[in-house]
């Protein structure tokens, strides 16, 4: 890929959303810092029915805040974020999240991979000095997972649990109608329906921080139930009828792609990466 | 293998193949599917080793392996009526707070655009 000098396709709208529930601590540094990195995009916080000042604190920091009435979860907040992204008519849609973990620094780089795929994901694990360092039955579950998708995806995916990912018109029109709200489903269910649809995936090498606020479990206990929820979760999105749904909401995207001003001519299925 | 344990192998079989399909269909979430497939599991063990049934009932000092059989039944068919109940106090929440939050909005849109229509006829 070559680099480009500085906004490589500028023009583009993008906007960045936010999944946010009880993060006050976190998400107004989280969006100083895409706007500061990013000053173009919009940025939507999804204030996922929070009990304390998340939204507040959102506002307070300069971004668009959608206040949900209850707790959807992940999945909830981000089809809202999608459905938001699509009604606009925004050419790209980015998920960070709010605690600080992905460095909104990548996001230029993201975006311009979108120049030959539909979905790039922001990936741990992708180079061999990757700092980020999970063990026992979470990193199977992880493995097992990536080799799945990647096959699915028929490219290299290391990190299919990454909530850091960027999507462009076709799949925000995917999103906004499957994004499953389930255990997993904002994640890994997603890129299944997103494969399956005949969405190109692909990732691009990140390095997560440690959050902001806030603990990442290691209980063994947990993380052997981890496991099995992700099996099964990702069975069930492998079995799951999803072409057969998707055929209502499948003319739409394939027209919405043609009228995308930016879109080079499509070679992309022989360009991603093996 | 007796007519009463084929029967309940048929069963439980005909109601994970039912789950699995109704999963598969998006007819069912997961969370219910779980206590479901339990059941299921539990129903196929008891008639595959109705050894098991007398077992328990033996160690529970009852008399009648099928007394336990209705009890534990019942037991667990109204465990699933309670968590429906809870389920659908929990929706009945959120109907009301989508509804209020529905209401307030068409205030606040109806505020802004008679604000607008004087705004608009002082400039005129």
């Amino acid at each position: 890929m070559p680099a480009m000098p500085d906004h490589p396709r500028s023009g583009l709208r993008v906007l960045v959303i936010v999944p946010a529930w009880n993060e006050e601590a976190s998400v107004g540094g989280t969006v100083r810092e895409i706007a500061g990195s990013n000053p173009d995009a919009d940025i939507l916080v999804i204030d996922d029915g929070s009990g304390d000042r998340t939204a507040a604190v959102a506002e307070e920091a300069g971004a668009l805040v959608a206040r949900l009435p209850f707790n959807l979860g992940v999945g909830g907040a981000m089809r809202a974020g999608y459905r938001f992204a699509l009604r606009n008519g925004y050419d790209v849609a980015v998920q960070i999240d709010a605690d600080g973990q992905h460095d909104p620094r990548y996001l230029r780089t993201l975006i311009e991979r979108l120049d030959g795929a539909d979905i790039v994901i922001g990936a741990r694990f992708a180079t061999h000095d990757d700092p980020y360092k999970v063990r026992g039955p979470r990193r199977w579950a992880m493995i097992l997972l990536a080799r799945v998708l990647s096959r699915l995806a028929r490219t290299r995916l290391t990190d299919v649990t990454s909530g850091f990912r960027v999507s462009n018109r076709r799949a925000i029109t995917l999103f906004a109608r499957h994004y499953p709200a389930e255990y997993l489903g904002d994640t890994v269910e997603s890129l299944v329906i997103g494969a399956r649809a005949g969405c190109v995936i692909t990732q691009e090498a990140v390095v997560m921080r440690p959050r902001m606020a806030g603990r990442a479990s290691h209980s063994p206990v947990k993380a052997a139930i981890y496991l099995l929820r992700a099996v099964f979760a990702l069975g069930l999105a492998l079995v799951r009828d999803w072409p057969a749904q998707l055929d209502d909401a499948g003319a739409p995207p394939a027209k919405l792609i043609r009228t995308e001003p930016r879109t080079e001519p499509q070679t992309h299925t022989e360009e991603v990466e093996r | 293998m007796s007519g009463v344990s084929i029967l309940g192998v048929v069963g439980s079989v005909v109601i994970l193949l039912s789950l699995f399909e109704m999963l598969r269909r998006h007819r069912l979430r997961e969370k219910y599917a779980l206590i479901w497939g339990i059941v299921a599991l539990g129903a196929l063990t008891v008639a595959a080793f109705p050894g098991l049934l007398s077992w328990a009932t033996t160690v529970l000092g009852l008399q009648v392996p099928a007394n336990l059989l209705f009890f534990v039944a019942s037991l667990v068919i109204m465990m699933l009526t309670l968590q429906h109940s809870s389920e659908l106090g929990r929706l009945e929440e959120r109907t009301r707070t989508l509804a209020e939050d529905v209401a307030l909005l068409q205030v606040e849109l109806e505020r802004r655009s008679s604000v607008e229509k004087d705004q608009g006829g002082d400039a005129a």
